[in-house]
C-alpha cells in the first residue's frame, strides 16, 4: 500500500510542461505509473500515439527517464530488443544495474495495430511491463474508433449517424487475450484510484516476466467531456463496473475495487458526449440497455473466475 | 582455410565470427538457412548473441532497432516480403543512424508469388537511408558481410549485403575463410556515441519533429549518406590489406579499350564474364563496369568510369514499373546527363523471378550495346 506522504517524495519522473490536452487522462497514467518507480531503474518505451507527441516533440522531452519511439505498432516489439539488449549486457558483466523496462501504449497501438508484437513479445517471455493508456479510440488521429471503443459510442469513423448510431460492437476484452499469454502479472485500473494503480504498478515490475496494466483514461477531447471531471468519470467507470478493477496473478483473478454501491451506468455515460446520442430515442436506449447487460455479464463472470481456482 | 559453403552457409559463418550482441530475425526463403544455421551457433555455444526468435520482420526490425540504440552491435537477415514488411522499420533504423547490418538473399516480390531471385526487394528500399552492397559470388558475400559491419558503425548507417537468391544463397562455392580471431580483431568492439542503457543519462531517442527540425534532422542523415563513400573505400582498402582481398566499389572487367560495356550488379556479373571473354575472343571491343555499392551510390567514380564508353546497357534485375527502364538505368542515365558527351544509354530489364540469365543472353546484349541500337525504349531479355 502506496502513501501519499512518500510518493510525493519521489523525483517527478514525467516533468511538467508537456503538451497534453488539460485533463487528460493518459498524463496523469504516465505520471502515475513513473511515481511508482524508483528513479536510475527504468527504461521507457513507446510508440506513436498522443503519449509521444504531446512528451516529445524535439527540442523537448518530457520524460527524465531514458525513453525510445520507433513506430505505431512497435513499443513491445522494440521493448522486446532494448530488454534483449539488457540481457545480453548483464549476462557480459557489462552492467551492473538492475532495470526495469516500461512501454506505453494507448489502446489503438495495444488493441490493434500492436497487438502481434505484443503477443509475439508475452509469447518470448520478454521481461517488461506494457502499460495500455486506453481512452477507448485513436484519439491522437482525431477521434476515431478502435476495438477498445465500447457498444454505441460516437466516434468520426463509427459516427452517430441517422441510421446506425455510433459503434455497433462491444469493446475486445483485452485483459483475457493477454491472460491467456499467461502472463507474470495483469491488471486493470484507471486514473482516480491513484493508489491502486501505484500498487499495481510495483507488483507488476517485480514480476518474473511479462506484465501487463490496463488504464483507463478519460478524454476530454474524445468523450466530450469538461477537462475537470476527467478524475471523477474514472471513478464512475469503476463505481458502475463499466471498468472493472482487478489483477490477475499466479493463476487467479482477484476484485480489487468493489464499488460499495453499483451505480447504474447512466451515470458514468451521461456527462459524455460520445454517449449524447443514446439518450435522445428508443433506439438510443436499447443501446444504453445492452451495455447494462452487458456490463452486469461481465462483472458477474468476473465473481465467478475470482471465485474459481485458476491455475495456469 | 578453404571452406565449401552456400552463399546462406557463408553469410551465417560470417555472422558466427562477427559475433553480434543480438540478432532478432523471422525465417523467409531464400534467406532462412542463414538464421536458422546462426540459431545453431547460439545454441552450441559457439558466439555470445542473443538470438531472439521474433513473430516477424516488422517486429525483427523493430526488436533490432532497439537493442542498437542501446549501444548492441545487432544484425538480422531477411528477403522479399519480409523486407517489404520491414519497409516502415528500415526508414526509422536509417533516422536514427543505427549500423544495424543485414544480409539478405534477394528476391523477387508478390504478386504473383516467386520466392526466386531478382533485386525488386532490395532496390524497392533504396530510400530508405540504408546502404546496400551487392555481391557477384559467395566469397564477396561473406569478406562483404565482415567488412559492412565496420562500414555501417564508421558512417552511423545501417547497410544491407545482398546476395542472390537461390543463385548465390543455395550455390555451393569454395571460400576462403579466415580465423574467427581475426575477424572478431578486426572488428574490435563498436562504441556508441550514445547508449539508451545509460541510465544515469537519459536520452529520448526517435522524437517527433515538427516543420521546424524534421528538415534539418533528414539533412543531417543526407550528409551521412554523403559522407560515406569515402568510409567505404578506406575500409575496403583495410580490409585489402589485412586479409589480402580487394574490391572497389565499382569494377571493371576487360573496359579498357571498350565501345561498349553493360553496367549491372550482383550474380549475374559472373555470367557477363563468359560473355565479354566470348566477344573479346571475336576482337570485339566489349566490357562490363559492376556496381558493388548501390548506395552510397558512388556517383562521381561511376559518372567518371562510364563517360568514356559509346555506349552503355544498363541492365536491372528489378522493374520500376515505370515504362522507361528499371531503378539503375534511370540513375545512372541522369547522373550522365550533364556529361558534355554522354555515352548512349540502353535500358534492359533481365532475370526477373529468378528467370535464368546465361552467357548468350549477356552476349546479345552486348552485340547491341557495341552496335548503339536497341528493340525498344526498354529490352526485356528472355522473355517469352
Amino acid at each position: 500500500m502506496a502513501r501519499l506522504k512518500d510518493l510525493c517524495k519521489n523525483p517527478e519522473l514525467f516533468s511538467s510542461g508537456h503538451r497534453a490536452c488539460a485533463g487528460c487522462g493518459e498524463a496523469l497514467a504516465v505520471r502515475q505509473v513513473l511515481l511508482a518507480t524508483p528513479p536510475n531503474k527504468v527504461v521507457g518505451i513507446m510508440p506513436t500515439g498522443c503519449t509521444e507527441i504531446f512528451s516529445s516533440i524535439y527540442p523537448h522531452s518530457a520524460w527524465q527517464i531514458p525513453m525510445i519511439h520507433t513506430a505505431f505498432e512497435t513499443a513491445a516489439s522494440t521493448a522486446a530488443g532494448v530488454e534483449t539488449a539488457y540481457r545480453f549486457r548483464k549476462k557480459m558483466g557489462l552492467i551492473q544495474d538492475d532495470l526495469k523496462f516500461i512501454a506505453f501504449g494507448g489502446d489503438g497501438g495495444t488493441y490493434d495495430i500492436g497487438f502481434q508484437a505484443i503477443s509475439g513479445a508475452f509469447e518470448r517471455r520478454h521481461r517488461f511491463l506494457y502499460v495500455c493508456t486506453d481512452n477507448e479510440g485513436y484519439m491522437n488521429t482525431g477521434i476515431q474508433r478502435s476495438s477498445a471503443t465500447p457498444y454505441g459510442a460516437h466516434t468520426t469513423t463509427s459516427p452517430a449517424g441517422e441510421v446506425v448510431p455510433g459503434k455497433q460492437m462491444h469493446r475486445k476484452d483485452i485483459m483475457e487475450i493477454i491472460i491467456a499469454h499467461n502472463p507474470a502479472y495483469a491488471a486493470q485500473t484507471t486514473v482516480a484510484l491513484w493508489n491502486d494503480l501505484v500498487t499495481k504498478v510495483q507488483k507488476a515490475l517485480a514480476a518474473d516476466g511479462p506484465s501487463f496494466l490496463n488504464i483507463l483514461v478519460p478524454c476530454p477531447l474524445g468523450w466530450g467531456h469538461p477537462g475537470d471531471m476527467t478524475i471523477e468519470l474514472s471513478r464512475l467507470a469503476a463505481d458502475t463496473c463499466f471498468w472493472p478493477i482487478y489483477e490477475y496473478e499466479n493463476g487467479k483473478y482477484k476484485i480489487t475495487y468493489e464499488p460499495k454501491e453499483k451505480k447504474p451506468v447512466e451515470e458514468f455515460m451521461k456527462p459524455q458526449g460520445r454517449f449524447a446520442h443514446l439518450f435522445k430515442d428508443e433506439q438510443g436506449k436499447a443501446i444504453i440497455a445492452e451495455n447494462k447487460r452487458y456490463i452486469d455479464a461481465q462483472w458477474a463472470l468476473l465473481h465467478k473466475k475470482q471465485e474459481a481456482l485458476c491455475v495456469a | 582455410m578453404i571452406l565449401a559453403k552456400t552463399g546462406n552457409e557463408a553469410l551465417a559463418y560470417a555472422m558466427k565470427q562477427i559475433n553480434p550482441d543480438v540478432v532478432a530475425a523471422y525465417p523467409i526463403t531464400p534467406s532462412t538457412e542463414i538464421v536458422q544455421i546462426f540459431a545453431g551457433y547460439v545454441n552450441d555455444g559457439l558466439v555470445d548473441s542473443e538470438f531472439v526468435a521474433v513473430e516477424s520482420e516488422h517486429s525483427a526490425m523493430a526488436a533490432c532497432i532497439g537493442a542498437a540504440a542501446c549501444g548492441c552491435r545487432t544484425m538480422t537477415a531477411t528477403a522479399s516480403q519480409g523486407l517489404a514488411l520491414m519497409h516502415e522499420m528500415l526508414f526509422i533504423a536509417g533516422g536514427l543512424r543505427l549500423p544495424i547490418v543485414m544480409p539478405i538473399a534477394s528476391r523477387s516480390l508478390s504478386s504473383p508469388l516467386n520466392i526466386h531471385g531478382d533485386h525488386s526487394d532490395s532496390l524497392a528500399s533504396r530510400d530508405s537511408g540504408w546502404m546496400q552492397f551487392f555481391c557477384e559470388t559467395v566469397q564477396e558475400g561473406y569478406d562483404t558481410l565482415i567488412q559492412a559491419v565496420k562500414i555501417a558503425e564508421k558512417a552511423s548507417l545501417p547497410a544491407i549485403v545482398a546476395v542472390d537468391g537461390f543463385i548465390l544463397s543455395h550455390c555451393l562455392e569454395r571460400i576462403e575463410s579466415f580465423e574467427d580471431k581475426k575477424v572478431r580483431d578486426w572488428l574490435g568492439k563498436w562504441k556508441p556515441n550514445w547508449d539508451l542503457l545509460d541510465i544515469k543519462h537519459p536520452i529520448l531517442v526517435g522524437p517527433a519533429t515538427m516543420q521546424d527540425y524534421y528538415f534539418e534532422f533528414k539533412r543531417s542523415q543526407i550528409e551521412g549518406m554523403n559522407r560515406a563513400l569515402p568510409i567505404v573505400e578506406e575500409v575496403q582498402a583495410d580490409f585489402a590489406k589485412q586479409f589480402g582481398r580487394g574490391y572497389g566499389v565499382i569494377e571493371e572487367y576487360k573496359t579498357e579499350d571498350a565501345e561498349a560495356v553493360v553496367l549491372l550488379m550482383g550474380s549475374a556479373c559472373g555470367t557477363m564474364r563468359e560473355a565479354v571473354d566470348a566477344l573479346r575472343k571475336q576482337g570485339k571491343k566489349v566490357g562490363m563496369v559492376k556496381l558493388r555499392v548501390y548506395r552510397p551510390l558512388p556517383h562521381p567514380i561511376l559518372k567518371q568510369a562510364l563517360a568514356r564508353f559509346k555506349t552503355v546497357a544498363i541492365m536491372d534485375r528489378a522493374d520500376a514499373v515505370n515504362s522507361y527502364g528499371g531503378p539503375l538505368f534511370t540513375e545512372v542515365t541522369s547522373l550522365l546527363y550533364d556529361l558534355p558527351q554522354r555515352p548512349k544509354a540502353l535500358a534492359y530489364v533481365y532475370g526477373l523471378g529468378g528467370k535464368e540469365f546465361t552467357p548468350e543472353d549477356g552476349i546479345g546484349v552486348l552485340e547491341q550495346a557495341l552496335a548503339g541500337k536497341k528493340d525498344a525504349l526498354v529490352t526485356y531479355v528472355g522473355v517469352r
